[in-house]
Parts: C-alpha cells; sequence; structure tokens
C-alpha cells in the first residue's frame, strides 16, 4: 500500500473542487505518476456536496472508502466534518475555515456547529490538521473563486503528495484560464506560505 | 479545435471516463451518434455535440431514447458506424427497438451506451442493464476502466461488424465519471455516406421475416459465444484454486484487494470484459481444481448464477458465492473496502485495513440538500399552484430539476414514477380517487414521453391539470436542447423550434394558457381557472431557467433586498418559498445579493411590501 496515496476532498458545488483535482490529474500526468480520480456532483450546481477522490500511484480502484483517505482536504468546515469518516488516525487533514451556511441552518432550522467545535473535533481525529480562513486568502488575492488555489498551494507546502509545488504552479500556469493565471498563482502562493507560517 | 481532436498519437492526457469514451468514438471512425440526454452519459453527449460542428460526425439529441435507437438503426443499416447512447432507463424506453433491432441486425457497427447507475446518484432506480443483452440475445461488454472504455469501445464497433448485431456497451457511473490517464491513438476516418440497399424479406418484420431472423439471432449469438472464449477482454491472472470472477469497476478493486490483503499469488482472477455471451470455455477452465470461487459483481448476480450453472452441468464442485448476506450486497455500488472485506471474510485471510476515525460523538450536522437554484422559476409556479390547489389536490410530478419541489418548504410532488409518466399517472389517480388532480411537468420531458400522455388524457376525456413547467431548456442535465428550445441562441441554424402551446391546441386541450410564472397572482389566477374546467386543462408556465439565462449573458441586473424597518419577521418568504438566496442574520431576513436573480417573487409575496429592487452597479 505504500506507493499509494489517497487524498480525499471535499467543497460545496460552485467552490471549484473539480478544477483543483484536474490541476493535480494533469500535474500527475506530467511528472510521469500513475493517478485515478473520481468525482461525485449530485446537482452540484444546485448547492450540493462535491466530493472527488484522487488516487496517486499504483492503485487501479478510483474511489477511497471509510477509513482510507491519507488526506482530507476541505474547502468548507461543516463538510470536512462531515467527510471525517473517511479518516483514519493517521489521516491529515487540511482544511479551510469560513463557514459556507447551508440553507437549512442559514434560515434557523438547523444549527451549523460553532467553528471551533468543529476544529476541536478535527483535530482530535487526525494525526495533523491544518485549518485556516482560506476564502480570506483568496478575496486577497483577488477573487474567492481562487479558493481552491489556496488550498492546492497549503496541500502542495505540506508534501504530502507526489508532486512539488513546481509542477503544481506549472499546471495552474498551463491550465487554468489564461485571464485568471496570475491571480490563481498569487492565491496559490498565499495558501502555501500560510501553511508554511502555521505549521503543524 | 476540439481538445479530443487534438494530440498526435501515443500522446497521453488525462480525462474524465465520458470523454475517453468520446475519443474512442472517434477514434473508432464513428460517423452518426443519437441521443437523448442523462447523467451519467451526459459528457459524452456534450463532447461529440461540440465535436459535430467541426467534422463530419452527425450527431443529435433527439427528442427520447427509442427515437434515438431508430434513427441508429436506420444509420447503422445504412452503412454508417453508428453510436447510441443512453443513461440505463433510457434503455427501457428504447427496448422496443433494440429487442426486433436484434432479429433485423445491422450492416455496420452500432454501438448502444447503458451508463448504470448503481447507488443511483442520479437515478430514480439502479436497475442492472446486463440484462438487456441477454433479453434481446446480444454481446455486452464492460469496461473496468477509464483506459479500457477508449480502447473497448472501438471493439465494441469491430464486435458490431463481425456479427452483424448491435452491440451494447455498459458503463457505470464510476466509469463515467472517474478521470484516468489515456493514449490517443489514430483516428480512423469515418465512411459518412450512407446506402441503403432493400432487401424487404429481412427487413421487414412480419412474422415470416421474424421467424427467420431469430434464427440468424440465435445463429449470431452462438458465433458471439465462440469469440467470448478467445476474446482478449475476457482472460484470467494468477493461479491457485482461490478464484474471483468479477467484472467492470469491481476488478479494480479486487486487484487493489489482493495487493493490500498480501493474496495475489493465492488468488486468480478471471475477468469478463465481454460478459454476454459468457466465456463457457475460460470459466470451465477456471473452475477445474479450483475449491472456492467469489463472483465480485455490483448489481445482480448475473454472473454468479451463470458460472453456477457451468459448474452443475460440468459437474464440478466447487464452493461459488457472491450475493450474500455476509458477502456482497445487490444493492448499491462497491467500494475498496467492501470487496476488501468479502474477499478476506470469504477465503479466511486477515483483513488489516485501517479503522475509520470514531464518529460517534460527531454533533448532528444541517444536511445540504439540492435546492432548485435561487430565482428559479419552477419555485414561483409550485407556489401559486399551491395556493390555487391547496393540500387535498394531488400533485403528481416528473423527471428534472422541478422533481426538488417535492423537499420541504415547497414540497409539491406526491408521486413521481418515470420520464413522462406524470400525465398517465394524474389521469390514474383523478379516476381512482375522484380528486382533484394537477400534474407537473418540464418542456424536455413533455416532448419526450408526456406528450403521448396528453393524448391519451384527451382522448379518454380525463378530468386533469397539467402544468407544463416550460424553461426553454433540459436544465437537469446540463442545459442541452430539445425540441422547445432557441437553436439560434446557442449559435446552430437549421433547426426547427416546436411551441408547446401550438402543440397542446392542436391537440384539442379545452383550457390552455401560457402565464409567465413570476407574476405570481397572473398564474395562481391561470391555475385556478385551470382547475374548475371540466376536463383537460393545461397551463404553460414559460420562463427561462435562471441559470441557462446566465450563461447565455441574458441574466437579470436587479437584485431585491429586505427594508429592515418594514419588515415584520412574519418569515412567509422563507418558509413557503425556500429560496436559497435568504439568510437570517440578528434574526432579521436578509437576501443574499450574490444569489438573488431579481426574479421579484418574493417580493410580490411579502405582506409587508419589505422586500424592493436595487440597481446593481
Ligand atoms: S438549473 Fe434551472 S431549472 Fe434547474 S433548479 Fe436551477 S434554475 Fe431551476
Amino acid at each position: 500500500m505504500s506507493n499509494i496515496t489517497k487524498l480525499i476532498i471535499v467543497a460545496v458545488g460552485g467552490q471549484g473542487n473539480l478544477l483543483a483535482s484536474k490541476i493535480l490529474g494533469e500535474a500527475a500526468l506530467d511528472a510521469g505518476i500513475q493517478v485515478q480520480m473520481s468525482e461525485i456532483h449530485g446537482m452540484a450546481q444546485r448547492g450540493g456536496v462535491v466530493e472527488s477522490s484522487i488516487l496517486f500511484g499504483d492503485a487501479k480502484s478510483s474511489i477511497i472508502a471509510d477509513g482510507e483517505a491519507d488526506i482530507l482536504l476541505g474547502f468548507e468546515p461543516l463538510e470536512s466534518l462531515r467527510a471525517v469518516a473517511k479518516c483514519n488516525k493517521n489521516t491529515e487533514i487540511i482544511t479551510n475555515m469560513r463557514p459556507l451556511q447551508p440553507f437549512t441552518s442559514a434560515i434557523g432550522l438547523a444549527k451549523y456547529p460553532e467553528t471551533e467545535e468543529i476544529e476541536k473535533l478535527l483535530k482530535a481525529k487526525s494525526k495533523n490538521f491544518l485549518g485556516f480562513d482560506a476564502t480570506k486568502l483568496a478575496i486577497e488575492a483577488g477573487t474567492s473563486l481562487s479558493l481552491n488555489m489556496v488550498l492546492l498551494g497549503a496541500l502542495a507546502q505540506r508534501n504530502l503528495i507526489p508532486i512539488g509545488k513546481d509542477l503544481i504552479e506549472k499546471t495552474i500556469r498551463e491550465k487554468t484560464k489564461k485571464q485568471f493565471a496570475e491571480t490563481n498563482l498569487k492565491a496559490f502562493n498565499a495558501g502555501f506560505d500560510k501553511a508554511l507560517e502555521l505549521g503543524v | 479545435m476540439h481538445k479530443l481532436l487534438q494530440g498526435e498519437p501515443e500522446s497521453r492526457h488525462f480525462l474524465l471516463g465520458n470523454e475517453a469514451i468520446a475519443r474512442g468514438a472517434i477514434e473508432a471512425g464513428v460517423a452518426f451518434a443519437t441521443t437523448y440526454p442523462g447523467t451519467p452519459s451526459s459528457e459524452i453527449s456534450a463532447n461529440l455535440f461540440e465535436i459535430s460542428k467541426e467534422t463530419d460526425l452527425y450527431f443529435e439529441y433527439s427528442s427520447n431514447e427509442k427515437i434515438a435507437l431508430e434513427l441508429a438503426s436506420a444509420s447503422a443499416n445504412s452503412g454508417l458506424r453508428t453510436l447510441c447512447l443512453m443513461k440505463h432507463v433510457g434503455v427501457n424506453v428504447a427496448a422496443d427497438v433494440l429487442m426486433t433491432l436484434a432479429y433485423l441486425g445491422v450492416k455496420k457497427g452500432l454501438v448502444l451506451l447503458t451508463a448504470d447507475d448503481p447507488f443511483m446518484f442520479s437515478s430514480q432506480n439502479e436497475q442492472d442493464n446486463r440484462y438487456y443483452g441477454r433479453l434481446a440475445g446480444i454481446p455486452v461488454l464492460e469496461p473496468s476502466s477509464v483506459d479500457e472504455a477508449k480502447e473497448m469501445i472501438k471493439y465494441a464497433f469491430d464486435l458490431s461488424e463481425q456479427l452483424n448485431e448491435p452491440v451494447i456497451f455498459r458503463t457505470t457511473t464510476r466509469v463515467n465519471h472517474s478521470s484516468g490517464i489515456v493514449e490517443f491513438k489514430d483516428i480512423a476516418a469515418p465512411q459518412t455516406k450512407g446506402e441503403f440497399i432493400k432487401d424487404p424479406m429481412n427487413y421487414v418484420s412480419v412474422p415470416a421475416v421474424s421467424r427467420k431472423r431469430h434464427k440468424v439471432l440465435l445463429d449470431n449469438l452462438e458465433k458471439a459465444a465462440t469469440i467470448s472464449d478467445s476474446c482478449s477482454y475476457n482472460f484470467i491472472k494468477g493461479k491457485g484454486s482461490l478464484g474471483i470472477i468479477c467484472n467492470g469497476v469491481s476488478y479494480s478493486y479486487v486487484c487493489d484487494s489482493l495487493k493490500d490483503l498480501g493474496i495475489e499469488d493465492k488468488v486468480k482472477i478471471l475477468r469478463p470484459g465481454l460478459s454476454h455471451p459468457m466465456p463457457d470455455a475460460l470459466i470451465k477452465e477456471f473452475l477445474k481444481d479450483t475449491e472456492k470461487v467469489l463472483v465480485v459483481e455490483e448489481g445482480e448476480p448475473i454472473m454468479e448464477e451463470y458460472v453456477r450453472s457451468v459448474a452443475q452441468t460440468e459437474k464440478i464442485a466447487c464452493e461459488i458465492k457472491g450475493k450474500h448476506k455476509d458477502l456482497l450486497s445487490r444493492l448499491y455500488e462497491f467500494n475498496p473496502s467492501i470487496v476488501r472485506s468479502a474477499v478476506a471474510n470469504f477465503f479466511g485471510f486477515e483483513n488489516k485495513s485501517a479503522k475509520p476515525v470514531d464518529t460517534s460523538d460527531l454533533p448532528v450536522l444541517p444536511n445540504r440538500p439540492p435546492n432548485l437554484c435561487a430565482g428559479c422559476s419552477h419555485r414561483a409556479v409550485f407556489y401559486a399552484a399551491k395556493k390555487a390547489g391547496g393540500a387535498e389536490t394531488l400533485y403528481p410530478s416528473d423527471i428534472g430539476c422541478y422533481t426538488l419541489g417535492f423537499l420541504p418548504p415547497v414540497g409539491m410532488g406526491d408521486f413521481v414514477l418515470c420520464m413522462g409518466a406524470s400525465i398517465g399517472t394524474a389521469c390514474g389517480f383523478s379516476k381512482s380517487t375522484g380528486k382533484n388532480t394537477l400534474a407537473f411537468i418540464g418542456d424536455s420531458t413533455f416532448f419526450h414521453s408526456g406528450i403521448n400522455g396528453l393524448l391519451n388524457a384527451v382522448f379518454n376525456n380525463h378530468d386533469i391539470t397539467v402544468v407544463i413547467l416550460d424553461n426553454r431548456t433540459t436544465a437537469m442535465t446540463g442545459h442541452q436542447p430539445n425540441p422547445g428550445v432557441d437553436m439560434t441562441e446557442l449559435g446552430f441554424e437549421n433547426y426547427n423550434q416546436i411551441d408547446i402551446e401550438a402543440v397542446v391546441k392542436s391537440l384539442g386541450v379545452g383550457y390552455v394558457q401560457t402565464v409567465k410564472p413570476y407574476n405570481i397572482r397572473k398564474t395562481q389566477e391561470a391555475i385556478e381557472e385551470a382547475m374548475k374546467f371540466k376536463g383537460v386543462s393545461v397551463v404553460i408556465a414559460k420562463e427561462k431557467c435562471v441559470l441557462y439565462a446566465k450563461q447565455l449573458g441574458q441574466g437579470k441586473k436587479t437584485v431585491f433586498q429586505v427594508n429592515q424597518d418594514k419588515c415584520k419577521n412574519h418569515r412567509n418568504c422563507v418558509n413557503d418559498l425556500g429560496c436559497p438566496a435568504f439568510y437570517i442574520e440578528n434574526d432579521q431576513v436578509n437576501i443574499n445579493p450574490d444569489m438573488c436573480t431579481g426574479c421579484s417573487v418574493c417580493a410580490q409575496i411579502c405582506p409587508e411590501n419589505a422586500i424592493s429592487p436595487v440597481k446593481i452597479k
């Protein structure tokens, strides 16, 4: 199992999870690393949860069962917590901590857990935890739409996947839309620096 | 140039399964492709539709799957390589064509792609379409991975031509929506001009012809059985007295499981990629000197039963199991962990996989159910219909975004069966219960098969109201065209456009009114009048899907805001509409300006007139 890295990414529809996954896939292709990815986006356009799993290395499967993720990359704290069943005691969690209220809690029909509580639980359930307001960094980089790049940056800094920073940057430059490339790279580096600053 | 047409032979690409399949079909020289959109097959069509703009490929969004396969039958019998694709339940619609097409056969390759959806990520059932191969007597091919799918679809065309029969290419969501690395090969030049050679004694399916053709079909099936034994997609890997037979994505899970359990050298695998007809000789060879065989297949125990029957015929005493309460289920999709436990359990190996963390101490998490988009016109229609019909009326609904209307707080939709069924079921409910009955159906679904239900309702003089939610596109599956769509907006010439109101009137419907759903009062009045009408009445709520309008650059420039001084916190807006643009802050209703599309519906229902428009800069 050792040469396989299993990464699960969870997000809310519209947060750009699929582009982030695609960049990692393209980068793996470039690096000559075997990669399988699968995505589930049940009515993503309509505010549902989007999940993708990426397996680097010598695996044939493209999905990750409960307890089998090496890394959980979350774009939204509630969704990270919902997906925590994918983790085991050796999993590292990297997550955005800025909530995106689901409609049920936005209109007061359900209670969105306190972010401190989410953080406490995620910390307790993982080997390493890295959580920060990635949305803020994305907005600072130019647009909240670059949230996915901030998180990719943090992921790259943690050195958990067999693809280096330079290659991901190169892929962002080549595979994201020209007019967004600079903002995307800025966001990516902001995420990288934040992870470096916070350590784990 | 389209990205699937670029790239030298031997270049490697990271593609979605559905892109890989589209590329495979292009490499095979496909000349004619038809479909009715449906997840998880949609991206294949989307790519072929784009490609057809740049090449000689004929691509069409037919108005339903039956028609798509009818066109395909003709084109393949005129000598063109043809692909017809749909989601699994679409094959039910096309089944009438398929059963007799198998008798008539094809001249050139015809591949019927069925995209099955175990776990029902986006479907109403998880039927196993491998049965269709058995029912029709034609081959079934099943790829295990993205890269194999691309190669295998080319073989599907070859096999179809070898047998002169249509071939079923069966994928599951995990192949369609996985991505992997594929290598491009040469693109075969398609033959695009067909010729049909008349041969009524083989083509006109009267009993005398069909009796003859049925025999031909069985002969072809026999030929296919021989091919199955030597087909390179059917193979045995490894050796030993323990064996696993698996198909499709299960093969990947099995390979990974054996590796994880460290038993790759102890268990052999038989993987039928051409899984109907099954490779008898290969199965015999596999079962010989084998003690235990586990059959790993999602869905129904089709291979399991077949292998057991081979063992029985050959008098091979070998334990064969698959679907069993301690092993594998007929429900839902598998994953590596399910398969690993089944393998470890059945053969008695230790399973040391990582344990999931304990989640018993998590608080109750608010759900994130899909919701109709902010400003979706369906919400407005549902609101008006609820006011008009009340709680006593029965509301059969249909398949589309509007199916979501059954969820609270909207709560409109009492019975949903399959494409087009809202009208037929409404007639049934109205006759059997005597209650007021109002059916909801979308424009694309109406053209697909709802139109037949309406025709029947008029003829049999049913007393129902039908509300056609005409949002000018096929929204749910990704905004594909349908016969009511203005194709010039999408940059296409040479299409006609069908006017729903004219169709409905021409069927003799006694009450027809077209309304703009964002006008709540008028919509409600129209539905009230329609419900009073004795006989079939139709209200057409015509408003472009907001998401589609936005894509076409026709989004509204106004958003609405709650005037906090006027708002008395009745919350009618939030509780009755459930538009996702609302949120509560400091116990006050607010509207998220990034989500509001300016539909004005909430402003119309606010009793305090507290919601008003603001211009966006
Ligand atoms: S995609 Fe269109 S039809 Fe579907 S929910 Fe959104 S606005 Fe409504």
